[in-house]
C-alpha cells in the first residue's frame, strides 16, 4: 500500500496573503462603518450637551417650569416650548389614533375588494411621502383660513373656557395640532396595518366559529392580539410629533408668551429652534441647545418606551 | 346535557339584521369607513393644491431664472432645483457606502454580540433623532467650527446633515435585505472556494440588490424634502451654486423662506417649487414600488 497516491484528486489549496488580507480588511472596514452610528449618535449628544453647559448653569431647572423668553435681559424659560410640544403631540396623537387604527382596520378586513384596500394603502404611503414643508405651505395657505371661520365659532360659543378663550388670529396651536395629525396619521395606520395583517388566521376563524361577529372579534381577539406592534407604532408616532419641525413652525405662531387657549399662536422647541438658532448669540444659544436637549431626552425616552412595549406588550399565541 | 327536540325550537340561523349586535357591526363598519375617507382626504387635498396651484406656474422661465428679489415679480426656481439635487447627492455618496457596509455588518458578519445589539438599538435610536437635532449637531460639529477651508455655511454641510438622517434607513433595509438571502446561496459560494470578501461582494449583495435599492431610493426621497436640516446649514442663497462649499439653495428651503414672506411673487414661486418636489418625490416613491416587484 503506497502512501503517495499517484495522481492527487484534490488539492488543498492555501489561501494567499492578499486574500486574507483582504478578507480581514473588509471585516474591520465593515466594523468601522458599523460603529459610524454608534459615534455620530454619541457626537450628537455631546455636541448638544456641551452647547446647553452655560444654560445650564445658569438657569438650572427653573428653566423647565419658567416662560420668560427675553434675549434683552438674558432671562430665559423654556415652559411654553415644553408645554407646546407636549400638549400638540399629545392632542394630535389623540386624534390620529381612533383614525389611523380604524383605517387599518377597514384595509385589513375583507370589508371591500382587495384592490380597493390597496389603493387606500397606496394613498397613505404617498401621504407619508410628501415633504413636511409642503404641508406647512398648503396648512398656511388653504387648510387656516378655511378652518377659521370654525374656530371663531368655537370662541364665540365656548369662550369661557380657557381652552378656547382667545379670538383666532390666524396661525395658532389648533392648526398645527391637526397639521401634525395628518403627518402621523401614515405611521400608525402603516404599522397598525402590518400589525393586524399578522395576526394568525386561526384566532379569526376560531372567533367566529364560536359566533362573534366581525366587530366582536376585531374588539376581543384581532386588535388584542395586535396591539403591542400597534402601541409601539402609536408611540413612534408620538416621538415623531414631539419631534416634527417645519409644518409646525410655520402654522403655529411661534408666541413665547404663554397662553392656555388653544386658538392663541404657541410654540414648540423645535419651532423656535428653526426659527432662533440661525440668528442667536451669546447665552441665546446655549439656552436653545437647552431645550434641544430637552427635546432629545422626551423623544429618546418616548423611543426606548415604544421599543419596550413592543417587548413587553407581545402575546404569545 | 341538554338535546334540543321538536318542541324547543332552535334560533334562527339566518342572518338577522335587525339584532342589536348585527346593527352595531355595521355602525362600526361605517364608521370605520368614514375614518378611511378621513385619512385619504389630506392626500388628495394637499395634491389638488400643489397640482392646481403650482402647476398653472411651471414655465420655462421656472427652471432657469433666479428668483426676484422682494417685491419684483416673475423669476424662477433654477438655483434652488440644482441646489436640491447637489445636498441630496452629497448626503447619498455618504450615506450609501457608510450604510450599506454597516449592513453588511450587522448582517454577514457579527454573531447577535452585545456590539451588533449596540448598534442595532443605536440605529433605531438615531431614526427617532428629531430631523432639526441633526440640523443643531451639523451646525456645531461643521458649520460653526468652520472646518471647510473656514466656510460656515456649506452645501457640504447641508448634505452631511441629510446624511445623517438617511443612515439609519439605509443601514436597516441592508440588513434586512440581506438577511432575506437564503444561506444556502452563501454557503455554496464558500463551498466552491469563495472567500467571504467575494462570497459578500459577489454573491449576497448582489441577490439582496432590490430590497436595498428599494431602500435607499426612498430615503433619498425623504431627504430630499427635507428642511429642517438645512436651515441653519446649507443656508440659502439668491444666486447660483457656487461649489459645494459655499451656502446653497435648496427647494425645501425654498418653500419654507417664500412661504412666509409677504409677496405674492415670492409666494407663487413656493408653490411652483412645491409642485416640482412634490413630483419629484412621488416619482421617486413609485419606482421604489416598481422595484419592490421584483423582490417578489
Amino acid at each position: 500500500m503506497s502512501t503517495e497516491p499517484t495522481k492527487e484528486l484534490f488539492t488543498l489549496r492555501r489561501r494567499p496573503a492578499s486574500e486574507k488580507l483582504v478578507d480581514g480588511g473588509f471585516r474591520y472596514l465593515t466594523i468601522a462603518l458599523a460603529s459610524m452610528v454608534a459615534i455620530v449618535l454619541v457626537a450628537i449628544f455631546l455636541t448638544v450637551f456641551q452647547g446647553a453647559q452655560e444654560a445650564i448653569k445658569a438657569f438650572g431647572l427653573k428653566f423647565l417650569t419658567t416662560s420668560s423668553w427675553n434675549p434683552v435681559t438674558g432671562e430665559y424659560g423654556a415652559f411654553t416650548a415644553i408645554y407646546g410640544t407636549l400638549v400638540s403631540s399629545l392632542l394630535a396623537l389623540a386624534i390620529a389614533v381612533p383614525l389611523g387604527v380604524g383605517t387599518a382596520i377597514f384595509i385589513t378586513e375583507n370589508l371591500i375588494p382587495l384592490r380597493w384596500r390597496e389603493v387606500i394603502g397606496v394613498m397613505v404611503e404617498l401621504l407619508a411621502a410628501i415633504p413636511s414643508v409642503v404641508l406647512g405651505l398648503w396648512a398656511i395657505f388653504v387648510m387656516e383660513p378655511f378652518l377659521r371661520p370654525f374656530l371663531t365659532f368655537l370662541n364665540s360659543a365656548l369662550g369661557w373656557f380657557p381652552l378656547f378663550s382667545t379670538e383666532p388670529q390666524g396661525p395658532g396651536m389648533a392648526p398645527a395640532v391637526l397639521i401634525l395629525v395628518v403627518m402621523i396619521l401614515p405611521i400608525i395606520t402603516a404599522i397598525s396595518r402590518d400589525a393586524l395583517n399578522q395576526v394568525p388566521i386561526a384566532l379569526r376563524q376560531g372567533a367566529y366559529g364560536v359566533g362573534s361577529t366581525r366587530w366582536i372579534a376585531i374588539f376581543n381577539v384581532i386588535l388584542p392580539a395586535a396591539i403591542s406592534a400597534i402601541v409601539g407604532g402609536v408611540m413612534l408616532a408620538l416621538g415623531r410629533a414631539m419631534g416634527e419641525t417645519m409644518a409646525v413652525t410655520m402654522i403655529i405662531g411661534n408666541s413665547t408668551n404663554f397662553s392656555w387657549s388653544l386658538l392663541a399662536p404657541g410654540n414648540t422647541i423645535s419651532a423656535m429652534l428653526a426659527n432662533q438658532f440661525g440668528e442667536a448669540d451669546g447665552i441665546q444659544v446655549s439656552a436653545l441647545l437647552y431645550a434641544a436637549l430637552i427635546l432629545m431626552v422626551l423623544t429618546f425616552a418616548v423611543n426606548l418606551m415604544a421599543q419596550w412595549v413592543v417587548k413587553k406588550l407581545s402575546l404569545r399565541y | 346535557m341538554t338535546v334540543l327536540t321538536a318542541t324547543q325550537k332552535p334560533a334562527s340561523l339566518r342572518f338577522n339584521p335587525s339584532l342589536q349586535r348585527n346593527k352595531l357591526d355595521k355602525l362600526f363598519t361605517l364608521v370605520s369607513a368614514g375614518f378611511s375617507v378621513i385619512v385619504v382626504l389630506p392626500l388628495l387635498l394637499v395634491l389638488i393644491y400643489v397640482l392646481l396651484q403650482g402647476g398653472r406656474l411651471i414655465s420655462f422661465n421656472l427652471f432657469t431664472q433666479l428668483p426676484p428679489a422682494p417685491g419684483l415679480e416673475g423669476g424662477g426656481i433654477g438655483n434652488a432645483i440644482i441646489g436640491t439635487f447637489v445636498v441630496t447627492m452629497v448626503a447619498a455618496l455618504i450615506a450609501i457606502p457608510v450604510g450599506v457596509g454597516g449592513g453588511i455588518y450587522l448582517a454577514e458578519y457579527s454573531r447577535g454580540g452585545w456590539f451588533a445589539n449596540l448598534i442595532r438599538v443605536g440605529n433605531d435610536i438615531l431614526a427617532g433623532v428629531p430631523s432639526i437635532i441633526c440640523g443643531v449637531f451639523v451646525y456645531g460639529a461643521i458649520v460653526a467650527t468652520r472646518v471647510f477651508f473656514g466656510q460656515s455655511y456649506t452645501a457640504a454641510a447641508g448634505g452631511i446633515a441629510l446624511a445623517v438622517l438617511m443612515l439609519p434607513t439605509v443601514i436597516k433595509t441592508t440588513d434586512e435585505g440581506l438577511r432575506l438571502v437564503p444561506k444556502a446561496l452563501s454557503m455554496g459560494a464558500i463551498g466552491v472556494g469563495a472567500s467571504k470578501f467575494v462570497t459578500i461582494i459577489r454573491i449576497t449583495l448582489p441577490s439582496a440588490f432590490t430590497p436595498i435599492a428599494t431602500g435607499i431610493v426612498l430615503a433619498i426621497a425623504r431627504a430630499a424634502g427635507e428642511t429642517a436640516p438645512l436651515i441653519f446649514t446649507a443656508l440659502f442663497s439668491p444666486f447660483w451654486p457656487e461649489g459645494v462649499f459655499n451656502p446653497i439653495a435648496t427647494m425645501s428651503v425654498l418653500i419654507f423662506n417664500f412661504a412666509i414672506m409677504p409677496f405674492e411673487a415670492q409666494n407663487e414661486l413656493a408653490w411652483a417649487a412645491s409642485f416640482v418636489l412634490v413630483v419629484l418625490i412621488l416619482a421617486a416613491n413609485l419606482l421604489a414600488r416598481w422595484l419592490r416587484r421584483f423582490a417578489n
